[in-house]
C-alpha cells in the first residue's frame, strides 16, 4: 500500500494550452502519453485493416483479391507496422502516462526530447504509409527484411529504411528520458526495490531498448550501403554473408520481442493484485526474473535461425539458452497464479484481459518451449506454428494487457467510468475470436504450411476458413473498443480518485484526471508491505 | 542518486515548439534522400531544405538550453538528469558501433573461411585478411597501421589529453587554460579529420572491393563523421567559454562533450587494433 | 460452487480450459490421419524421433500445463469476492518459490539431452551413398546429381488456370512438379544446398529436413527414405512473389528403379545435344516459348507482359525487347545483377532461351518478326 503525503499547492506556472498548439509543442507527459496511444490505436487499426485483407485471400485456396505481390506487401506491411506503430507506441503511451505518476515525479525527465521521441513517430509513420502510393507499392520482403531478397526492391525499401531510422531515433530517445525518469526522479522513500513492478519492466525494457535499437541501425544501415553504395555486406561474392544479416537483425530482434512483452508483463503485475484484493506474491523474485530474461535476450538470438545451418556448437548454444527462458517466465506466471491463491477476487474488465493473458500467454510460452528445440524448430520453422506462436505472445500477450491495461487506468486518465458491459462483451469477443483465429495456426504449421504464402495446397483449406472466419470476428470486435473508449474520453460516470478498492499504487492518490501537472512537489512515499486490501475503501 | 534534502521543483520547460520542426526536418531529410538515391533532380534541394531546418532546429533548442541554463532554472536534479541521459547516449552510441564491429568480426573469423570452404562455389580462393571475396576481382593492399594511422592515433590521444587539460582548467577557475585546452583540441581533431581525408585519397581501394572494403569505410567513416560531430560541439562549447558560460561548478555541457571526446577517441583505438593493424 | 455469479463467470474460463486437452486427446488419437492436425507421417527415421520428441515436449507441457491452472481455476471458483472470500496477507514463500524454479530446471535437463543427441545425428552428413547439389532459383529448384552428370530443373506443374479459379484444383494443387527429384530407397542421400539468388528453403515435411540455401554459401543436410514413395514440401523461406509456388517434390524408389531412371536422364542428355545445331520455325520456337514463359518468367513479368510498375518492367515496349536481338539475349542470359532478373544461361539451354526470346519478341503487342535460333544463344554465351 503505498501512502503519499503531498503538499496541498499545485504549481500553475503554465497549464494546458487551448488547441491544437497543446499537442504539437507538448511538454507535458499526459498529453504526450495521450498522443501515443491514439497514435497507436490508429496504426493499430491500420496494420489490422491491413491482416482482414490478409485473412480475405487466405480465406480458400487459389488466388482470389490480390497477386502475390501485393499480398507480400500486405504481410510485410501488417508485421513493421503493429511492431513498430501499434505496440510499441502503446507501451510508451503507457510509460508516459504512468511511470512520473507511479513513482511520484512531476514529469519525465526531459520534457521537450519527449515530446520530439512521439512525433517522430508520424513523420516515420507517414514515409511508411506512403510506400503503399509509390511505384512498385511497399516493401514485400517480409518485416525482417532479410537480404539479398530486399536488396532486389524499389523505391519502398529505401523509405522504410530511413522510417525504421526515425522510428529508431524516437525509441532510442524515449527510453533514455524513461531510464533517466525512473532513475533520477523518484519521490523521497520510493527506492528501486519498492517501486510498482510496471516501472521495473520498463526499466528494464529501456534499457534493451538503448542497447539493441542502435544494433538494427547498423543493420538496415548495411542493407542500404548493399542497395546503393557498391558494399558487400550481405553478399557472398565480396565475402559478405547473407545470414549476417539475420545475426544482426535478431541480435536486435529477440530483445525487441522482450520489449513488448514486458511492459505487458508490468500491466498484468499491476492488474492482477488489484482485483484479487491481495498484494503481488513474490514480488523480489519477479523484479529477477524480469531482469534474468532481459539478459537472456542478448544471448538466445540465433533460435529464429536454426535452418540456416549454423555449425552444430551453435545450434547446441541457442538451444539451450533459449530453454533457459523457461525458468524465469515460469516463476512468472506461478507467481501471478499465486497471487490469485487465496484472494478475493472480482471479474471487471481490465481483469478479465489479465486473466486471458496469464491463460493464453502461457500457451504461447509452450508453442515457444516447442520451438526452442532444435530438431522440431527445423520442422515447424517458417511454418504457421510460427504464426500462432507469434500471435499468442503478441496478441493475446502483449495487446490484450494493453487492451487490459487501457480498461484499468481509463477511469484515471478521463476520469469517467467506461462502459462495463460493453468492455465484457469485447473482451469474449476478442478472447474467443483470437482463439478461433490462431488456435488452428498450429496445426496448419505442423502440418507443413509455410507462412508467407498468398495461396496454398488443399488440406490447408478448412482451417484456413476457419481462421479468416474468426479473424474477422476478431477485426470486428475491436470497432467496439474504439467505441468503448471514446465513449469513455467523451463522459460517463465520474470516476473518483480511486474506483478500485483493490489498486495500491500512488496514481490513485490523485484525481481522475490527474492535474495537468501532478506531484509537482515531490511526495513522500511510505509503503507497507503485504497490507491486506480487504478493508481498503 | 541526488538527496531530496531541499525537496526542489524539478523544472518542466513549457511548451515548445522545437521538437515538432525536428520532425519536419527529418522527413524532409530523409524524403530528399530517397529522391537523391533514385536520381530525381529536386533530391539535393530537399535535403540540404531538410538539414536546414534541422540546423535551425538544433539552434533554437539549445540557444533555449543554453538560456534556461543561464537563468538558473537547472537544480542539481536537472543536472543529473543531463549526466545519466548523456552516459545512456553513449551507450548507444557503443552498441551502434558494436554491430557494425560485430560484422567486421563476423566476416573475418567466420564468413571468409566459410566461402574457402566452399570450393565447390568458388574454386580456388582462400581464406585470407584483407580480402575483396571471391567474386570481386581487384588486388587489395591495404593502409599501413604505422603510417597514417599511428600518427592519427596519436594526435587523436594527445586531442583526449588536452581536453582533460581544459576541464582541470576549467575546475580550478583558471579560464586561460580552459580556453587554451579547448582550441588545442579542436586543432588536433581538425587535424585528425583532414589526415583521415588524406588517407582516403591515398588508399588504394574504395568501399566497393568487398567486405574489406565495406567494413574499411563504414567502420572508419562512421568514426570520421562521430569526430567531426564532436568537434562541431567541441566549437560550440569553445564559445561559449569564451562567452563565459562555465563556472568551476557547474559545467555540464563541457562534461558532456568532453565524455563524447573520449568516446570517439576509445572508438579510434578499436579501429586502430581491428582495422589497421591485425 | 453453484453459486449463480459463480456460473457465470466461472464457466467460460472452464470451458476454454477443456479446449486444449481436448485437442491433445484429439491430435494423438488421430495422429497418422490425414486431417492434418500433426507433423507428417515420417518417412525417415530421423523424422519419426523429431515426431516422437515432439510428442513428448506436447505431454510435458500439457502436464505442466494442468498443474498449473488448475490452481488458477480452484482460485478464480472459490477465492471471489462474491462468495465473501477473504483475502490473504502472504506474498513470499521461499520453500515454493525454489521449488518452482528447481523443478522446470530439472524438466528442462531432461528434453535438453534428447534433443542434444538428435541435433548431433541430424547434422552427421558423413558416409553418404549419394550427394545431390541442390541450388534454389527463383522461383524453382535445381538438381544436379554430383559424379552422375545428371542435372535439372524442377518448377511447379500447377497450371495457373488452376490458381486463378478458371479450372478445378487438382489433387496436389500447389504440390506438384515437373521433373521431381529421384533418390534410391535405404540409402543416405546427402544434400549440398546453395542459391543462385535469394535465401531459399528446401523443406521436406516427412523427411525431417529443412535447410535454407543461402546464395554462395555451401550447407548440406542429409536424409536416408526408408520405402518408396511420393513425398511433397515447399520453399520455407519468403523468397520473392513466387514463393508459394516453389515446391518441393521427391520421387523415393528402389535402387534398381534408380539405376534405370539415371540410364534413362542420361539418353535425354545425349538427344537434347543432338538436337543442338537444329533450325527451328517462328511457329515452333514460339509454342516451346510460351510454356518457358509461363513457368520461368511469368511471376515478374505477368501473363499480360504488362510487368508490375516499379517493381517488375514491363515486355511490351520494353527497349530491351523491341531493341537488338543480342542485347535481348544477353539479358536473358546475364540476367540483371541487384534484380529479381536472374542469369537464365545457367538454367535453361539454347534451344529454350531461344524460344523464350522469340516469343517475346513476338507476342502481346510486340512485332518483332525475328526468330532466335539455338546457334545464336550459343554465339552470345560468354
Amino acid at each position: 500500500m503505498y501512502t503519499a503525503d503531498t503538499a496541498a499547492h499545485h504549481d500553475h506556472a503554465h497549464g494546458a494550452p487551448r488547441g491544437i498548439m497543446r499537442w504539437l509543442t507538448s511538454t507535458n507527459h499526459k498529453d504526450i502519453g495521450t498522443l501515443y496511444l491514439w497514435f497507436s490505436l490508429f496504426m493499430f487499426f491500420f496494420a489490422g485493416a491491413l491482416a482482414m485483407l490478409i485473412r480475405a485471400e487466405l480465406f480458400q485456396p487459389g488466388l482470389q483479391l490480390f497477386q502475390p505481390a501485393v499480398f507480400n506487401q500486405l504481410t510485410t506491411m501488417h508485421g513493421l507496422i503493429m511492431i513498430f506503430g501499434a505496440i510499441m507506441p502503446s507501451l510508451v503511451g503507457f510509460a508516459n502516462w504512468q511511470v512520473p505518476l507511479m513513482i511520484g515525479a512531476s514529469d519525465m525527465a526531459f520534457p521537450r526530447l519527449n515530446n520530439w521521441s512521439f512525433w517522430l513517430l508520424p513523420a516515420a509513420g507517414l514515409l511508411l504509409i506512403a510506400t503503399f502510393f509509390v511505384p512498385g507499392g511497399a516493401i514485400a520482403g517480409g518485416w525482417t527484411m532479410y537480404p539479398p531478397l530486399y536488396i532486389q526492391g524499389g523505391v519502398a525499401y529505401d523509405m522504410s529504411i530511413l522510417a525504421i531510422h526515425i522510428l529508431g531515433i524516437s525509441s532510442i530517445m524515449g527510453a533514455i528520458n524513461i531510464i533517466v525518469t525512473i532513475l533520477n526522479l523518484r519521490a523521497p522513500g520510493m527506492t528501486l526495490m519498492k517501486m510498482p513492478l510496471f516501472v521495473w519492466t520498463w526499466l528494464i525494457t529501456a534499457f534493451l531498448l538503448v542497447a539493441v535499437m542502435p544494433v538494427l541501425a547498423c543493420a538496415i544501415t548495411m542493407l542500404l550501403t548493399d542497395r546503393h553504395f557498391g558494399t558487400h555486406f550481405f553478399d557472398a561474392a565480396g565475402g559478405g554473408d547473407a545470414v549476417m544479416f539475420q545475426h544482426l537483425f535478431w541480435f536486435f530482434g529477440h530483445p525487441e520481442v522482450y520489449i513488448m512483452i514486458l511492459p505487458a508483463f508490468g500491466i498484468v503485475s499491476t492488474i492482477i493484485p488489484t482485483f484479487a484484493r491481495k498484494p503481488l506474491f513474490g514480488y523480489v523474485s519477479m523484479v529477477y526474473a524480469v531482469a534474468s530474461i532481459a539478459f537472456l535476450s542478448f544471448i538466445v538470438w540465433a533460435h529464429h535461425m536454426f535452418t540456416t545451418g549454423m555449425p552444430v556448437g551453435g545450434q547446441l548454444f541457442f538451444m539451450y539458452t533459449t530453454m533457459l527462458i523457461a525458468i524465469p517466465t515460469g516463476v512468472k506466471v506461478f507467481n501471478w497464479v499465486a497471487t490469485l491463491w487465496r484472494g478475493s477476487i472480482t471479474f471487471e474488465t481490465p481483469m478479465l484481459f489479465a486473466l486471458a493473458f496469464v491463460f493464453l500467454f502461457t500457451i504461447g510460452g509452450f508453442s515457444g518451449l516447442v520451438l526452442s528445440l532444435v530438431p522440431v524448430d527445423i520442422q515447424l520453422q517458417d511454418t504457421y506454428y510460427v504464426v500462432a506462436h507469434f500471435h499468442y505472445v503478441l496478441f493475446s500477450g502483449s495487446a490484450m494487457a494493453i487492451m487490459g491495461g487501457i480498461y484499468y487506468w481509463l477511469p484515471k486518465w478521463t476520469g469517467h467510468m467506461y462502459d462495463e458491459t460493453l468492455g465484457k462483451i469485447h473482451f469474449w469477443l476478442t478472447a474467443i475470436a483470437f482463439n478461433i483465429t490462431f488456435f488452428p495456426m498450429h496445426f496448419l504449421g505442423l502440418a507443413g504450411m509455410p507462412r508467407r504464402i498468398p495461396d496454398y495446397a488443399l488440406q490447408f483449406a478448412d482451417f484456413n476458413m476457419i481462421s479468416s472466419l474468426g479473424g474477422f470476428l476478431l477485426g470486428a470486435s475491436q470497432l467496439l473498443f474504439l467505441y468503448t473508449v471514446i465513449k469513455c474520453v467523451r463522459g460517463g460516470a465520474p470516476a473518483g480518485n480511486k474506483p478500485w478498492d483493490g489498486a495500491d499504487t500512488l496514481e490513485w492518490t490523485q484525481t481522475s484526471p490527474p492535474p495537468y501537472h501532478s506531484f509537482v512537489t515531490p511526495p513522500q512515499i511510505k509503503l507497507v508491505r503485504g497490507r491486506s486490501h480487504a478493508n481498503a475503501r | 542518486m541526488q538527496t531530496h534534502a531541499e525537496h526542489d521543483v524539478y523544472y518542466v520547460p513549457p511548451p515548445s515548439i522545437w521538437p515538432l520542426v525536428g520532425s519536419v526536418a527529418l522527413l524532409v531529410l530523409a524524403s530528399g534522400f530517397v529522391m537523391l538515391l533514385h536520381k530525381i533532380a529536386a533530391g539535393p534541394y530537399v535535403m540540404a531544405l531538410g538539414i536546414g531546418i534541422l540546423l535551425v532546429m538544433l539552434f533554437g533548442w539549445f540557444s533555449t538550453v543554453i538560456r534556461e541554463s543561464l537563468a538558473g532554472k537547472y537544480s542539481d536534479q536537472v543536472d543529473t538528469s543531463f549526466r545519466w541521459g548523456m552516459v545512456w547516449f553513449i551507450f548507444s552510441e557503443v552498441l551502434f558501433f558494436a554491430g557494425f564491429f560485430g560484422a567486421l568480426f563476423y566476416a573475418r573469423i567466420l564468413a571468409v573461411p566459410w566461402l574457402a570452404d566452399a570450393q565447390m562455389l568458388w574454386p580456388g580462393f582462400t581464406a585470407a585478411w584483407p580480402t575483396a571475396g571471391p567474386g570481386v576481382k581487384t588486388v587489395l593492399t591495404p593502409v599501413d597501421a604505422w603510417g597514417l594511422p599511428a600518427l592519427n592515433t596519436l594526435i587523436l590521444l594527445s586531442s583526449g589529453a588536452t581536453v582533460t587539460w581544459a576541464h582541470w582548467g576549467l575546475q580550478k577557475g583558471r579560464q586561460f587554460q580552459l580556453k587554451l585546452g579547448l582550441a588545442l583540441t579542436i586543432i588536433l581533431g581538425a587535424l585528425f579529420i583532414s589526415l583521415q581525408i588524406h588517407e582516403y585519397g591515398e588508399a588504394a581501394f574504395t568501399i566497393r572491393d568487398g567486405i574489406y572494403g565495406a567494413t574499411f569505410y563504414m567502420l572508419t567513416g562512421f568514426h570520421g563523421f562521430h569526430v567531426m560531430l564532436g568537434a562541431a560541439m567541441l566549437t560550440v562549447i569553445f564559445l561559449r567559454a569564451l562567452a563565459g558560460h562555465f563556472t568551476p561548478g557547474r559545467h555540464f555541457a563541457f562534461e558532456a562533450v568532453a565524455w563524447y571526446w573520449h568516446f570517439v577517441d576509445v572508438i579510434w583505438l578499436m579501429l586502430f587494433v581491428f582495422v589497421y593493424w591485425l | 460452487m453453484s453459486n449463480r455469479s459463480c456460473q457465470r463467470i466461472g464457466q467460460i474460463p472452464g470451458a476454454i480450459q477443456a479446449i486444449p486437452i481436448l485437442i491433445v486427446w484429439f491430435v494423438s488419437a488421430r495422429a497418422h490421419a490425414e486431417y492434418g492436425l500433426n507433423l507428417h507421417a515420417p518417412a525417415t527415421n530421423l523424422a519419426q524421433k523429431i515426431y516422437d520428441l515432439h510428442t513428448a515436449i506436447l505431454w510435458i507441457c500439457l502436464a505442466i500445463f494442468i498443474v498449473v491452472f488448475i490452481p488458477m481455476c480452484i482460485a478464480l471458483l472459490r477465492h471471489r469476492k462474491s462468495k465473501g472470500h477473504r483475502p490473504a496477507r502472504f506474498h513470499d514463500n521461499l520453500t515454493l518459490e525454489i521449488a518452482w524454479t528447481i523443478v522446470p530446471v530439472l524438466i528442462l535437463l531432461a528434453m535438453a539431452g534428447t534433443a542434444t543427441r538428435l541435433v548431433v545425428a541430424m547434422k552427421d552428413t558423413d558416409e553418404a551413398d549419394l550427394t545431390i547439389k541442390v541450388t534454389g532459383h527463383q522461383w524453382k529448384w535445381e538438381y544436379e546429381y554430383l559424379g552422375d552428370d545428371i542435372r535439372f530443373i524442377s518448377t511447379s506443374s500447377t497450371p495457373k488456370e488452376q490458381i486463378d479459379g478458371a479450372q478445378a484444383k487438382g489433387e496436389n494443387y500447389l504440390l506438384e512438379v515437373d521433373r521431381p527429384l529421384v533418390v534410391p530407397a535405404g540409402q543416405k542421400v546427402r544434400l549440398v544446398l546453395t542459391s543462385a539468388d535469394v535465401i531459399h528453403t528446401w523443406w521436406v515435411p516427412a523427411f525431417g529436413l529443412k535447410q535454407d540455401a543461402v546464395p554462395g554459401f555451401i550447407r548440406d543436410s542429409w536424409f536416408k527414405a526408408d520405402k518408396p514413395g511420393t513425398f511433397r514440401g515447399q520453399c520455407a523461406e519468403l523468397c520473392g512473389v513466387g514463393h508459394g509456388f516453389m515446391p518441393v517434390v521427391v520421387e523415393v524408389v528402389t535402387v534398381e528403379q534408380f539405376d534405370a531412371w539415371k540410364q534413362a536422364q542420361k539418353a535425354l542428355v545425349a538427344a537434347a545435344a543432338a538436337s543442338a545445331g537444329k533450325t527451328y520455325t517462328l511457329a515452333e520456337l514460339k509454342a516451346l516459348g510460351e510454356k518457358v514463359y509461363k513457368t520461368n518468367c511469368i511471376a515478374c513479368h505477368q501473363a499480360t507482359g504488362l510487368g508490375i510498375p516499379g517493381a517488375f518492367p514491363a515486355l511490351i515496349g520494353s527497349k530491351i525487347v523491341s531493341g537488338d536481338k543480342s542485347g535481348h539475349i544477353d539479358m536473358v542470359l546475364n540476367g540483371k545483377p541487384g534484380t529479381a532478373m536472374a542469369a537464365f544461361g545457367k538454367q535453361l539451354s539454347d534451344v529454350e532461351i531461344a524460344a523464350v526470346v522469340t516469343y517475346e519478341r513476338n507476342s502481346w503487342s510486340n512485332k518483332m518478326s525475328d526468330v532466335a535460333q539455338p546457334a545464336d544463344i550459343a554465339a552470345r554465351r560468354k
